[in-house]
């Protein structure tokens, strides 16, 4: 079965199975292995990418009902070279370990923060809730996000 | 964990997904937002030979509100329920239980009608939709007709929906101003089914006592439900220490909590008295 | 060391984060071999039965299906999982077949492997093979494995596969002459690592070349090499064990299971690459459980709080089979009930039984976070039976600083003797409470405010690491003036690219983008021995400083030739060599060739981290819900190479302390099933449970055995977290008569407490 759809900027049109899942399509289909699968039913979050601006869970996610929607992965949040305001803030805070489930907490701050950039620690730690991180015990995550917060007021400024 | 085999179709309207349904019976189930179906389909406890994706189908995303009360189409998600202007003054108790709702990225996929339809017993808009007499619209070959809260929910994961079809809006009655009410529950995490919830409205007469008292309670049986006993102690009644008490006790004796590897049945029984109480203190405050 | 102290110290940004911050890690599951094919486990359903056939016919007719594999594949004698640690002969009956023959012994236990074109067909296979089993009684329980109705291993004539006796002094004559003693019962319920990457493997087998790569090792990859030459019936230096970026261990992943062998002999079997990557669900029944463990425990004290003697009897459940390291837990189970005190006469038996459960190995702290929950608890329970403040009843006990090294319990079989090093365990507890804010927050002892109970406690603990026998590092100077370092220890998501990089760039002299770090694949090094038992940086650490004093030695004369000077004239700098003139030569100008050096750091002696943690507490009585308000810790690691990653590794240890203690458990009924085998039932800590957690990471005593003076330092916080709570809880209710004796303090359990104390 055909669908089309914009991955990180790009239209792309693949044809899969009904079955498979728009993270195993990402993964394997478009070669975008930075989206992870930690779990395959909706809990821990590792496979958060960005469909029309809302996070979403890619496991439970059909590829063919992405058609026609844009999807940003955390290949598409990552800079030429370097590393974006989040993803250094994250790396300013030690908020990553292993980095198995880092890009899906990037994917699901970025989603955050694009629309609240005011958001506070409560409302970070609420959302974070969803993405499951088994080695930082969280403290890090949550301040490396607060303080991405200034880089997307920022943007938001200028837009 | 991959999906079992299946066919996919997202037809233009709600006519076609009926007839599809129609046509492939028990085998067929319907994609709303996925957020419930894609994990019983990952752990291949089901497995359907097609999947009709309500995506395209229109007017299913609908909130209104107007005089007569709030409609939510069966593929309004939490997000959009959160983020709607008007719905927190229209309908309080649904706008603060759909808070408790899961995470956000379930939140921004997650529907009304799926929540409904695949009908948790832990789940929190069922235990609104008994509290507040909601009144559910399935779609048939027939036509539409329309059940009451009170009757759709037989079990978990059972409904009053048939094979061929689709639940396409949920209606909850107006709000009177000065309405009292609360929703209280208990989860191990955020964002978790909870172990027990108890989602409440009344209002007052003249004379400061309680009528119309609705009481209804998640995860405490196979289906939400509501608390007659607990009920029948307020009506009529101030709502004042004594009286909290004595619903609370009522509601603690007339629930037949499921025993599970969350918590035994005495815990949940003692859990429901908990939050039946809180909920009546905070709604009287 | 000698060596300058600059990358040394500094919590410098990870190298490693560039890729994975990006999306551009390589964890296994992101690596793909041309033509290859996907494997699925088919797994027992049944707790407990004789296998009586496995009928594939159906499967395999399923288009895209290549192979199911059985038992009967695998030949005569069906390959056994080894034990990797303490591999004593009494525990050789007990090891895992790679695929079940005869006997299914735990629900998940792997019977067949499906290799198809596609994950998805070979999980559409599995519905279609048919098993015959028939049930045997389930053994779920202590009282079942010991009344021996049903054995698992029935020519054994014991569900109890071994026991270990930990001896000091001469605790009955101490107990005899004791002021007071308290025998109790505590319990620690199973539960598990659970790493947030799955395991998986690629294994491609080269015909031609006779030669085996897989992908997917982690942890102890030589160890592991070993094992599988040895069933494979292959050289060891016909495999290669290929390590990518690892997604956590936390001591479970990366042993050696049965699925390490299966990939491979599927892909030499069939001549194709396989890979699988195992899902949460088998995850959660097939990877190693950790922890559950009944502990009979009695301290003898005087009557002012000096402690005398503590003996008694542990028992583990080990599981339907004795893995690789499943012996470790209920060893150090009964050598570490001492912990940080100073307890003269000790005599305890650790028990491992065998029940049709997921067998067990070890998880971060194993058989240390169990005994410091039964010890911290007596110590609380002995203070307030004999009326004594519990804080200065932890000061009077400690080790002091002036009795190390000190002397734990003897273990035997498999004896070995242990000393507590170097440290100062009350600077750190009193530095703890400076930290804590204990004297504010003890006054809220019992209080209740708005609904809940306050209570506050703390403890103190020690941490085991750098075990021996040896790591080896190899340092090349390239030809462009960089230096590769290459290291037989292991990556598992610790930061160990960067911290060997510090050290490396410190023992060489030179800038830390002049190093690059390879770690993990057998390839590098001839021999190694990974990442467990808190021993990487030590082990790692060390043998890279003395690779990089072979190095330097090894280019003196070299650079001694270029400069025209003396082997003693020679200094070097960030930038290479120069004479005492001043004349220099840059590294990548002396030598065309690259220059190599190989050092192997050999230690047989343990390095201990002490430490001290405090928490604050609030109990709903109406739910039972226990509320971590602050926590905050302190360890003394002897020596810092990376504060940043250090903390990380602190304040993730505690918060996995805090999901063992309140939320995690693994439940089975009484079939044997896993009623717990999703993410939704299994709870996690998630970023909203515990906000509050505070640690402190300090330089008081290095270690005098290596050269860094570096402690181990990777499961320390982890070990005093269900003691603390606990014994937080039962200040916070001692209104109540509140005394936990079993984890996990779940709302239910904490309710159940509490109905049953009051009158």
């Amino acid at each position: 079965m055909k669908a089309a759809f914009e991955v990180n900027g790009e239209s792309v049109e693949v044809d899969v199975e009904p079955r498979l899942s728009l993270a195993d399509c990402l993964r394997d289909v478009l070669g975008l292995t930075g989206t992870h699968l930690g779990c395959e039913h909706g809990v821990c979050g590792a496979c958060t990418v960005i469909v029309d601006g809302q996070a979403v869970r890619s496991c439970l996610t059909l590829a063919v009902q992405a058609d026609g929607e844009r999807i940003t992965t955390v290949e598409g949040l990552s800079p030429e070279a370097g590393l974006s305001p989040l993803q250094a803030a994250f790396r300013k805070h030690h908020a990553l370990q292993c980095g198995f489930c880092t890009p899906g907490m990037v994917t699901t701050a970025h989603a955050l923060l694009s629309e609240e950039p005011d958001a506070d620690a409560d409302r970070v730690r609420e959302v974070l809730s969803g993405n499951i991180c088994r080695c930082t015990g969280y403290v890090p995550i949550v301040e490396a996000v607060l303080e991405a917060r200034a880089a997307y007021r920022k943007m938001e400024g200028e837009s | 964990m991959k999906f079992p085999a299946f066919d996919y179709a997202a037809p233009d309207s709600l006519d076609e997904a009926v007839a599809l349904l129609a046509a492939h019976g028990e085998d067929a189930m319907v994609l709303a937002g996925g957020q419930s179906l894609m994990p019983i389909l990952a752990f291949r406890m089901a497995a359907p030979s097609l999947l009709v994706d309500l995506k395209k189908v229109p007017a299913l995303d609908r909130i209104d509100i107007g005089a007569e009360g709030v409609t939510l189409g069966a593929r309004s998600r939490w997000c959009d329920i959160e983020r709607h202007a008007g719905l927190a003054a229209a309908h309080p108790l649904l706008a603060e239980a759909t808070r408790h709702i899961a995470h956000y990225q379930i939140r921004n996929r997650g529907t009304v009608g799926g929540s409904l339809a695949l009908a948790d017993p832990a789940a929190e808009l069922p235990g609104v939709a008994v509290a507040c007499d909601a009144l559910l619209t399935l779609a048939g070959p027939g036509g539409e007709r329309h059940v009451a809260a009170a009757e759709f929910f037989l079990g978990p994961m059972t409904t009053a929906i048939a094979p061929d079809e689709i639940l396409t809006a949920v209606h909850f009655p107006a709000w009177p101003e000065n309405r009292r009410w609360a929703f209280q529950e208990f989860a191990r995490r955020k964002g978790d089914f909870a172990l027990a919830g108890v989602a409440l409205h009344y209002d007052l007469d003249a004379q400061g006592r309680a009528r119309d008292m609705r009481i209804g309670v998640i995860g405490a049986s196979d289906r939400p439900h509501r608390l007659h006993a607990a009920e029948a102690t307020m009506n009529g009644s101030a709502v004042d220490a004594a009286t909290i008490a004595a619903a609370a006790a009522a509601a603690s004796t007339e629930v037949s909590p499921m025993e599970d590897h969350h918590a035994p049945a005495d815990y949940r029984r003692a859990l429901v008295a908990t939050l039946v109480e809180r909920a009546l203190q905070e709604a009287a405050s | 060391m000698s060596a300058p102290n600059r990358l040394i110290g500094s919590a410098l940004e990870r190298v490693e984060d560039l890729r994975l911050l990006r999306g551009r890690g390589q964890f296994v599951a992101d690596i793909n071999r041309p033509d290859q094919l996907h494997a699925a486990f088919l797994r027992s359903a049944v707790a407990h039965g004789m296998l009586r056939g496995v009928d594939a016919a159906e499967a395999l007719s399923l288009d895209g299906v290549h192979a199911v594999l059985t038992a009967r594949d695998l030949g005569s004698p069906m390959p056994l999982l080894p034990i990797r640690l303490q591999p004593l002969p009494e525990l050789e009956p007990f090891c895992q077949p790679m695929l079940a023959d005869e006997k299914v012994r735990y629900v998940g236990e792997p019977v067949a492997v499906v290799i198809a074109d596609s994950s998805a067909i070979a999980e559409d296979a599995l519905d279609l093979i048919a098993v015959d089993i028939d049930p045997l009684p389930a053994i779920t329980n202590r009282d079942q494995a010991e009344a021996a109705g049903t054995l698992l291993f029935p020519e054994h004539g014991s569900n109890v596969s071994m026991r270990w006796n930990a001896v000091k002094g001469d605790a009955d004559a101490a107990f005899e002459a004791a002021d007071y003693t308290r025998r109790e019962t505590f319990t620690v319920q199973r539960h598990a690592a659970l790493f947030m990457e799955p395991r998986g493997f690629v294994a491609e087998w080269d015909t031609d070349a006779e030669k085996l790569s897989v992908w997917g090792a982690a942890k102890v990859a030589f160890a592991n090499r070993k094992i599988l030459a040895a069933t494979m019936g292959l050289e060891r230096d016909q495999i290669d064990m290929i390590e990518g970026d690892v997604g956590g261990s936390f001591g479970s992943r990366g042993e050696f299971y049965p699925e390490d062998f299966l990939i491979p002999f599927a892909a030499r079997h069939l001549g194709r690459p396989v890979k699988w990557v195992e899902d949460r669900r088998e995850h959660l029944m097939a990877a190693n459980h950790a922890r559950q463990i009944e502990c009979d425990v009695e301290i003898a004290a005087t009557r002012d709080g000096k402690i005398l003697a503590l003996r008694g009897t542990n028992w583990t459940d080990n599981g339907a089979y004795i893995r690789t390291n499943g012996s470790i837990a209920p060893r150090n189970a009964a050598q570490f009930m001492s912990g940080a005190y100073d307890i003269e006469h000790i005599r305890l038996t650790s028990y491992s039984l065998t029940t049709n459960k997921t067998p067990t190995g070890t998880y971060r702290g194993p058989g240390r976070f169990e005994p410091d929950f039964v010890r911290e608890r007596l110590i609380d329970l002995m203070a307030k039976d004999l009326g004594l403040d519990p804080l200065d009843v932890r000061r009077r006990n400690l080790v002091p600083a002036d009795k190390m090294p000190y002397p734990l319990a003897t273990m035997t079989p498999f004896e070995s003797v242990t000393s507590l090093d170097s440290g100062d365990n009350h600077a750190l507890l009193d530095r703890c409470l400076a930290e804590f804010g204990w004297d504010e927050k003890v006054a809220l002892q019992g209080q209740c405010i708005d609904g809940r109970y306050h209570g506050v406690s703390v403890g103190c603990f020690i941490e085991g690491g750098a075990a021996g026998p040896s790591e080896d590092a190899r340092i090349v100077l390239e030809s462009d003036g960089s230096f590769a370092v290459y290291l037989g220890s292991a990556g598992v998501g610790q930061g160990i690219e960067t911290i060997m990089g510090q050290i490396a760039g410190d023992a060489l002299g030179v800038p830390f983008e002049r190093v690059r770090v390879h770690y993990g694949s057998t390839a590098y090094v001839a021999e190694g021995f990974g990442s467990f038992h808190s021993r990487s940086t030590v082990m790692g650490g060390s043998a890279i400083v003395l690779a990089a004093e072979a190095l330097l030695e090894k280019l003196r004369p070299i650079a001694a030739a270029a400069l025209g000077c003396a082997l003693d004239a020679v200094v070097f700098d960030e930038e290479g060599a120069r004479d005492a003139d001043g004349k220099a030569v840059a590294f990548d100008a002396l030598s065309d060739a690259p220059v190599s050096a190989e050092a192997r750091f050999e230690n047989k002696k343990y390095t201990y981290s002490y430490g001290s943690l405090a928490a604050h507490v609030a109990v709903d009585p109406k739910t039972g819900q226990v509320d971590v308000l602050d926590i905050a810790s302190t360890k003394d690691v002897g020596r810092m190479i990376n504060p940043a990653t250090l903390n990380g590794q602190s304040v993730g240890s505690i918060v996995q302390g805090l999901g063992g203690t309140l939320l995690e458990e693994f439940v089975y009924d009484s079939e044997g099933q896993l009623l717990t085998g999703t993410l939704a039932d299994y709870l996690l800590p998630t970023a909203t449970d515990f906000p509050n957690i505070r640690s402190t990471v300090l330089e008081l005593a290095p270690s005098p055995h290596n050269p860094l003076g570096a402690k181990g330092a990777g499961e320390g916080e982890i070990i005093p977290v269900g003691g603390v709570i606990a014994n937080a809880v039962a200040q916070a209710l001692a209104g109540f008569g509140v005394e936990p004796m079993a984890l996990p303090l779940s709302p239910p359990n904490v309710w159940r407490m509490l109905q049953e104390a009051i009158p």
